[in-house]
């Protein structure tokens, strides 16, 4: 096990002591609410996908209270960069379910309108969350930068980077940490130790004792916390980011929780996830546990879980229909936001394209499976 | 012979070169106990162990770099990619180590690594899973760059890759895995690198192309025969080094070349191409050398059937340089 200690608020039947999270009674059903409403999506998403509606989704199952736990540190002014499994960040500050389901069906209101697979959302509104890009880590530097442009225009704002176990064998991830603890930047690290990146089992992705270590080397200070303990997860982002917004530099988090699907819609982990440690992680799920912490404040009782859930369902399946109902995205926006503005030759292959389209009709549409 | 899909002839290709030879080793990402993300792998750690076929953390660098050592020191690696999109934090690697290796040690050094890959469009993978970088690697001298695009070519250009003394970039292309199958030989067997392959003969028009735009082509020349114009359509099937002399002949045979790839068009492969045909048999040229490509953007996600050509773009192109 890891070198440090890892942090807990709730022990695993929720109990908390006289523990304060800093939240209203509000505050904490509204987190209980969005790890539900998480769960509705990852379930619409996962019916969308295997009725063909959709092409693709990431399963966030078992990650609730990490997403939602860190979100719940972050002022509108912050920045997310996401890793794949983030999508209570953008639900808990206010991001519409219906922009998320454009994405997914990448139509003609789709931010990146229609150019990115499903499920990787940009938004700038109500807080900056930039798409993830699709090869990992690269995002780690870029993030790092922005928390150095917000340090230099003398603003407290913090860039929140998120990545996976595996992100952290990549390139971006040396890069970014090193540059964080040189330039003592206000980004907090946020490394969810899932137990898998895609089918290779932490052991295998790095000899060092746990992740949070990893940060000591850069001059970064690194903290294990219960993933799946969504105080906890709010405690020490909460002080990660006290700490970069005082100019006191860089953290890194390490939240121990475990990826309960596949990577995603396309895999199949019961090729490499042993039966037993599902059932072992099952017993840990942050919403039961987070559920018996709100009884014990006398904020939840017996049938919150099905009424919310179903209200959290009906909103996201509405969402979905509104997305399905628009249409996709017109040929002309294959040739535009390419440059400021489009230059010659590109403009003259977007012609040829219409005139193609005018004689000889549109191409078929496309098929063909995703495989990741 | 069996007839297998593109995705099995390399898997069986694989599997035949380990057989074969001892020191060929295979790894990358997920290529173990799951077999890769397409199943190119699969059952390899089973048969080889993983000793022979085994899981690396997270890092094409890493991945390509200790290729590079291994293959230096006597072993035969195959690294797998799992996308070419992810490729570039190897190209250094690739470009400046492995191409180099040879040459800057005066032949002391090599390293005959192959790198596969599966590239392109037609699976709804956005920007990040869909691109055709064929081109920045034949930039490169010193690398190979070969893409198969049936299944017995997928076999036999993959056991001489890894048999041969250079670094290979093995391009498979994803859009053809499951979609072509064909007659593969079980024993071991390579087709030459640096050859051509006649896919149709024709006389009135030439068409170059590989991967996944091989079976897109073949499609415009039967339309195209329907309409009376009788089509030649050529696989590269390795791209660099080129056999130029063959691409010359079926360029004068013609006088009417098209050159089909689905990668963008400013300085993709098809204009060195139109470039040696423009330097070489430019008399014999009855229409402009003209290039069907992808678009000069990124590659988008919902409008993918847009932008990669189809056999109606291709058929376009044919017809217009016919009634030049």
């Amino acid at each position: 096990m890891s070198a440090y200690e890892m942090l807990q608020v709730m022990d695993a039947d929720g109990a908390a002591g006289d523990h304060d999270p800093g939240l209203s009674d509000a505050e904490l059903q509204y987190c209980y609410r969005t790890m539900l409403l998480v769960r509705a999506f990852d379930d619409t998403a996962m019916k969308l996908q295997r009725s063909g509606r959709v092409g693709f989704s990431i399963p966030n199952r078992g990650i609730e209270a990490t997403q939602v736990g860190a979100a719940s540190a972050l002022r509108k002014t912050d920045w997310i960069f996401p890793s794949y499994r983030d999508f209570g960040m953008p639900l808990y500050h206010g991001v519409a379910l219906v922009e998320m389901m454009n994405n997914m069906f990448g139509n003609s209101l789709d931010g990146s309108k229609g150019r990115q697979m499903a499920v990787h959302f940009s938004f700038k509104e109500p807080i900056h969350f930039l798409s993830i890009s699709s090869p990992i880590g690269t995002h780690i530097p870029q993030g790092v930068g922005v928390a150095h442009a917000m340090k230099m225009k003398g603003e407290d704002s913090v860039a929140l980077i998120s990545f996976g176990d595996g992100g952290t064998s990549s390139i971006g991830f040396h890069s970014g940490l090193n540059f964080a603890g040189v330039w003592k930047s206000p980004a907090v690290f946020l490394c969810q130790n899932n137990g898998y990146a895609i089918s290779m089992p932490t052991e295998k992705q790095t000899a060092s004792d746990g992740f949070a270590v990893k940060g000591e080397a850069y001059g970064v200070p690194g903290v294990v916390v219960d993933g799946n303990d969504l105080l906890a997860m709010r405690q020490v982002t909460v002080e990660a980011v006290a700490r970069a917004r005082a100019g006191d530099g860089p953290t890194l988090i390490e939240a121990v929780t475990f990826r309960m699907g596949g990577h995603s819609t396309s895999d199949d982990p019961t090729r490499y996830v042993p039966k037993e440690l599902v059932e072992e992680w099952e017993k840990k799920d942050p919403v039961p546990r987070f559920e018996a912490f709100l009884a014990s404040r006398g904020l939840w009782k017996e049938g919150d879980h099905e009424a919310i859930y179903a209200e959290c369902m009906s909103e996201v399946k509405e969402a979905a229909d509104a997305a399905q109902a628009t249409p996709g995205p017109g040929l002309e926006t294959i040739f535009s936001d390419v440059y400021a503005e489009v230059p010659d030759h590109i403009r003259a292959q977007g012609e040829a394209a219409f005139d193609l389209m005018r004689r000889k009709g549109d191409a078929a549409g496309g098929g063909g499976e995703f495989p990741l | 012979m069996a007839n297998l899909t593109l995705l099995q002839a390399v898997n069986d290709g694989l599997k035949t070169a380990m057989r074969d030879d001892e020191t060929v080793l295979v790894f990358g990402e997920d290529v173990g106990p799951k077999g890769g993300v397409f199943l190119a792998t699969e059952g390899l750690t089973a048969e080889f162990g993983e000793e022979r076929c085994f899981d690396t953390p997270l890092s094409e660098d890493g991945i390509v770099g200790t290729a590079i050592g291994m293959a230096m020191y006597g072993l035969k690696p195959v690294a797998e990619i799992q996308f070419q999109d992810f490729i570039f934090p190897a190209f250094d690697q690739i470009v400046s180590e492995a191409a180099k290796l040879r040459y800057r040690s005066g032949g002391q050094y090599t390293a005959p690594l192959v790198i596969r890959t599966p590239y392109g469009g037609g699976i709804r993978g956005g920007l990040y899973h869909s691109q055709s970088g064929e081109a920045y690697f034949c930039h490169t001298p010193g690398l190979k760059v070969v893409i198969p695009s049936t299944p017995h070519d997928a076999k036999g250009l993959l056991i001489a890759s890894i048999q041969d003394p250079d670094p290979v970039l093995f391009l498979e292309p994803k859009a053809l895995y499951r979609t072509v199958k064909g007659e593969v030989p079980e024993e071991s067997y390579t087709v030459d690198l640096s050859t051509t392959r006649k896919v149709r003969e024709g006389d009135d028009v030439t068409v170059f192309c590989y991967g996944a735009m091989v079976p897109v082509c073949t499609e415009a020349a039967e339309h195209a025969a329907e309409a009376g114009i009788s089509v030649e359509v050529i696989d590269l099937r390795t791209l660099y080094p080129l056999d130029e002399e063959s691409v010359l002949e079926a360029a004068r045979k013609t006088g009417r070349v098209v050159t089909v790839h689905e990668a963008p068009r400013f300085c993709g492969y098809a204009a060195e191409i139109s470039a040696i045909i423009a330097e070489r048999v430019i008399e014999y040229m009855e229409a402009p050398v003209t290039r069907v490509t992808g678009f000069d953007t990124p590659f988008p996600n919902t409008l993918e059937h847009n932008y990669l050509p189809d056999h109606r773009r291709v058929l376009d192109a044919i017809e217009r340089v016919h009634a030049f």
